[in-house]
């Protein structure tokens, strides 16, 4: 094994993570404002992956394009779920909880498979193909467009988040939500906000995602899945530490794949993680 | 309810348990009672950790898959007979339970239910890579004849499976039944409601989430046995996936966590519902059924959070 291929390794991980971290993201988010982890997170996710791909199967949309299409869309899920179902179950149990978004996740997959099939469905000849040459390294431009646009998704939440009035309402509504109804927060609206943000976040990714990979109704599944290894990895609630679990999260994949076996790379993602959380049982960057 | 009459009900309903297979004489309805009874154990041995001593893992197929594994891999290299490979299986799935509850009950509440998840997913991947038990194929179990109860196979007739099933589910509310009432039992509550005051009166938390761990782990893989010779064949696939986990989990909260009729009652309302949806609405390929069963879910979540024994309970308390 050279070093080129190493190399080239680290890099395809870095560019996974970035979009992995964007997905974890509105993950984490959702938790810190009212601690209720999204079972149907990758659903939104392969939502998000079929209108892209219809925006281009039906009006010729361009992934790219669609983008703000696509976010606009999940924002308004988001929202919608949120008075449909979740603001229901606010002060259930966390079982019941984990039951309600599980529920929605079996929903909406076996929606999208009565409605659109089980097919495999890929994007052709979208806007980015391709690939360019960096000193021997080869880098996939779709990748390279994917992780640069999650990256510049994930600066604009956390300014969103840190900088603006409404981010600080928010802050404010995850620290004490009380309180924060006190000062004439409409808390309400601000779960409801969160959500849409939230789903606005894999709106992107979904987006981002379709430009080269494949749409199929359990497509979510996965990425859920590494999603939620990096949100409890970053700490639960802390979304700049999910930018950099994420990124974990992908390195490690490409790279266990690269050294130990493609097949088990997945389990190299989860044990690395358990290892994380026994060493810091709150994630590497979660507070208690 | 006075204990001479709960008794005596009991006694019926079990009466009325053991008369069924000579009323209900069709192998399908026959099944269904049959997956009732196994979702009631599995819901039931899950409920002891998660429900009794609050310790939610998204991860138990993992024993169900041990014990399906064991018992048909000894079965076909050592010629041993289920019933003693259900007991190595009981033994392997406790053991494991232990190596994995060391590390993973450090971690409290959503940290705790992610960790079993991966747990869950690293161990059905390493099955589904590992060759000498049929990885990605499967695992079929030897058939064996005639009929008999040593081989753990009856090909004519469903009705000893029924009993089976009937008697795994009486051991499992027994266990529950036991622990509730006994020291133990305080123990797994006082740790469930707050682990911290718990610990404070010198409860020793760790061993007890472990000991409520190793329970629920031996009477899950159990229920494995019991299916791989109910269905004869398994695979990483069927017996090892994150969704198993979450349906076990599902049928305890449907009926109500932390009771002892909860899982029952909620297996015998999911698993006909399941059943029904498929029958009227599957075979179409298009999902119609899960759609259906998806909606019910957040439809009951939402309406019954507490599972259906808190609308029980409450009905008791307001009438007496």
């Amino acid at each position: 094994m050279t070093l080129e291929v190493l190399l080239q390794g680290l890099i395809g991980g870095l560019l996974m993570g970035f979009v992995y971290a964007l997905i974890a993201a509105g993950l984490s988010l959702i938790f810190g404002l009212m601690e209720i982890v999204n079972f149907a997170h990758g659903e939104f996710l392969m939502l998000a992956m079929f209108a892209t791909f219809w925006a281009w199967a039906l009006a010729g949309l361009d992934p790219l394009l669609s983008l703000p299409l696509t976010a606009a869309l999940l924002f308004l899920l988001g929202i919608a779920v949120y008075h449909g179902l979740i603001r229901w179950i606010l002060g259930a149990p966390m079982l019941a909880q984990i039951f309600a978004t599980f529920g929605l996740a079996v929903f909406l997959r076996s929606a999208a498979q009565a409605l659109w099939g089980v097919d495999f469905r890929l994007v052709k000849d979208p806007l980015v193909s391709g690939r360019i040459s960096l000193g021997g390294l080869f880098i996939g431009l779709p990748q390279l467009v994917a992780s640069v646009g999650a990256l510049a998704a994930f600066a604009f939440l956390y300014w969103l988040i840190r900088k603006t009035e409404t981010g600080r309402a928010l802050q404010a509504t995850a620290q004490d939500r009380q309180a924060a109804a006190l000062m004439g927060i409409d808390t309400q609206w601000m779960f409801a906000l969160g959500w849409g943000i939230g789903a606005a976040c894999v709106g992107v990714a979904g987006g981002l995602l379709t430009i080269f990979f494949y749409v199929f109704p359990d497509v979510g599944a996965s990425f859920a899945l590494l999603a939620y290894v990096a949100v409890a990895l970053g700490g639960f609630g802390n979304v700049p530490g999910t930018l950099a679990a994420g990124v974990v999260v992908g390195v490690v994949e490409v790279m266990s794949g690269l050294l130990i076996a493609p097949t088990l790379k997945y389990v190299t993602v989860f044990l690395i993680y358990l290892a994380v959380v026994l060493w810091r049982p709150q994630g590497l960057f979660g507070r208690f | 309810m006075a204990p001479a009459l709960r008794w005596g009900l009991g006694a019926l309903a079990l009466a009325a348990l053991l008369a069924v297979p000579f009323v209900v004489t069709q192998p399908y309805p026959r099944h269904v009672f049959i997956s009732i009874f196994l979702y009631a154990t599995l819901a039931q041995a899950w409920n002891l950790l998660a429900g009794y001593c609050g310790q939610i893992s998204l991860g138990h197929a993992v024993f169900f898959g041990t014990g399906a594994y064991t018992s048909s891999v000894l079965g076909k290299e050592l010629g041993l007979t289920p019933w003693a490979g259900m007991v190595a299986g009981v033994a392997l799935a406790v053991a494991l339970s232990q190596l994995i509850g060391y590390p993973v009950f450090r971690l409290r509440g959503h940290y705790l239910a992610i960790a079993t998840i991966a747990v869950g997913e690293i161990v059905q991947t390493l099955m589904l890579n590992w060759d000498w038990v049929g990885a990605a194929r499967g695992f079929f179990v030897p058939i064996k004849r005639p009929d008999s109860f040593v081989n753990f196979q009856f090909h004519q007739s469903k009705q000893t499976y029924y009993y089976i099933a009937l008697g795994l589910l009486l051991l499992a509310l027994g266990v529950a039944r036991r622990i509730e009432r006994s020291r133990t039992g305080f123990y797994f509550r006082a740790i469930r409601e707050d682990q911290d005051a718990a610990a404070s009166l010198g409860i020793p938390v760790a061993a007890y989430k472990q000991r409520a761990m190793a329970w629920s782990a031996g009477l899950t893989a159990m229920g494995g046995t019991f299916y791989a010779q109910y269905i004869l064949f398994i695979d990483p696939e069927s017996v090892f996936p994150l969704s198993l986990s979450i349906l076990i989990c599902l049928v305890a909260v449907l009926g109500g966590v932390g009771t002892l009729w909860g899982p029952l009652v909620g297996a015998a309302i999911l698993v006909p519902l399941s059943e029904g949806t498929r029958i009227y609405f599957g075979g179409t390929g298009k999902a119609i059924d899960l759609l259906i069963f998806g909606a019910l879910i957040m439809l009951i979540s939402v309406v019954q959070p507490g599972g259906i024994m808190a609308l029980a309970q409450r009905g008791r308390r307001r009438t007496g």
